[in-house]
């Protein structure tokens, strides 16, 4: 499997990048939704949040990554076997995702730098706050925040679904090919 | 001997003249613009520290008589969403179903429905009323203290209190559990109300 992406099929980087973000983000969406309802006591009350806000600034990270490969390494265009619709809504579907996770990434950062902190990552680095101070700032934040990683969730159930129908039902690469399987 | 009465009283009225010609009764409200007030609170952390906030925004009124300051009140509104202890997730959760549930109860309130003054101290009383925080409603005490009242050098005339009172979290319903350490919280609300 070469590292690029080829007319054909996808290289290493773009199928790895893909797989990494795909297990990161529904992670992350367990993660946050176990921990808001942590006691007190409990012994994540206050790793699992450090946990989530980490792997949440690497994500981003990962995901600049992503756009930059995706602009010195173009995807391949979809298949042939493909209908119109199918490639506007995949188009559609796969944009999407990619704004909805920046800005899930933007908004959770919001909310941990409202008071002017910054965030800790593991005990590696400190990303500071670029906005400082903003009264309330966590509020609208949390919200999108909460909202938008919701709307990850459905979509990402939709473009597995899609995945799966290309593959069990039309027999075609569309799975494979993400997968670095050779053409059957 | 008439005379010389007549003379002492009127002596003693031109000397009490100008206290009572003001002796600070009326209706004062609360300077909320020039930020002369402060709700703050403080909490056992773990009970090893105290952690302490404030509610940014509440505003108010009373009244006081001074022929009969137990015949005095006072009420309160707070905006249970301003509440600020310094640290953005700590606040957002504060206003969440966990604490205030600002959402749901927008608002918190105090009304007083007596006050009962110091036989020791003639500027101490009691402040009994009804708290309504988080939806729930009680009766709580505010021991209070009269600091001062008189002229403000632009041309008004001010007052202004300070009160304390401790509350217990899960009387008004606020489920999270931070221990035993930390089962009441402490606040201290200090006004200067202007006269209208």
């Amino acid at each position: 499997m070469p590292a690029g992406n080829t007319t054909e099929r996808y290289g290493w980087v773009s199928a790895g990048l893909h797989w990494l973000i795909a297990i990161v983000v529904v992670g992350l969406f367990w993660l946050g939704w176990w921990m808001v309802d942590l006691s007190y006591y409990d012994d994540w009350y206050t790793l699992a949040p450090h946990i989530h806000r980490s792997v949440g600034i690497l994500l981003i990270a990962a995901m600049i990554l992503r756009l930059l490969w995706r602009w010195l390494s173009p995807p391949p265009p979809a298949l042939a076997s493909h209908s119109r619709f199918e490639r506007a809504a995949a188009h559609m579907a796969h944009g999407l995702l990619y704004v909805l996770i920046f800005v899930a990434g933007i908004t959770g950062y919001l909310i941990s730098t409202a008071d002017g902190s910054g965030i800790d990552v593991f005990d590696w680095f400190t990303v500071p706050s670029v906005t400082g101070e903003v009264k309330r700032m966590e509020d609208w934040a949390g919200s999108v925040h909460y909202w938008v990683t919701w709307a990850i969730i459905a979509l990402a159930v939709v473009h597995a679904l899609g995945a799966v129908k290309h593959h069990v039902v039309d027999r075609d690469e569309t799975l494979r090919r993400m997968l670095g399987l050779r053409p059957r | 001997m008439l005379k010389r009465i007549a003379v002492a009283s009127a002596l003693s009225v031109a000397i009490s003249a100008p206290l009572q010609a003001d002796d600070g009764s009326g209706t004062y409200a609360f300077d909320t613009k020039g930020q002369h007030q402060s709700i703050n609170f403080k909490i056992s952390h773990l009970g090893y520290s105290w952690l302490y906030g404030r509610f940014n925004d509440f505003d108010g009124e009373f009244t006081y008589d001074a022929e009969n300051p137990s015949e005095s009140s006072v009420t309160v509104t707070i905006d249970p969403a301003s509440v600020d202890s310094a640290h953005a997730e700590r606040d957002k959760h504060l206003r969440s179903e966990d604490f205030l549930y600002v959402d749901e109860y927008p608002e918190a309130r105090f009304e007083s429905t007596r006050i009962e003054l110091d036989d020791d101290n003639p500027k101490e009383a009691d402040i009994i009323g009804n708290l309504t925080l988080r939806g729930v409603t009680r009766e709580v005490t505010l021991d209070a203290e009269m600091l001062g009242h008189g002229e403000d050098p632009w041309g008004g005339y001010r007052m202004g209190f300070e009160a304390e009172t401790e509350l217990t979290l899960s009387n008004f319903g606020i489920p999270m559990d931070l221990g035993k350490a930390s089962r009441t919280v402490e606040l201290f609300i200090s006004v200067e109300g202007i006269r209208q």
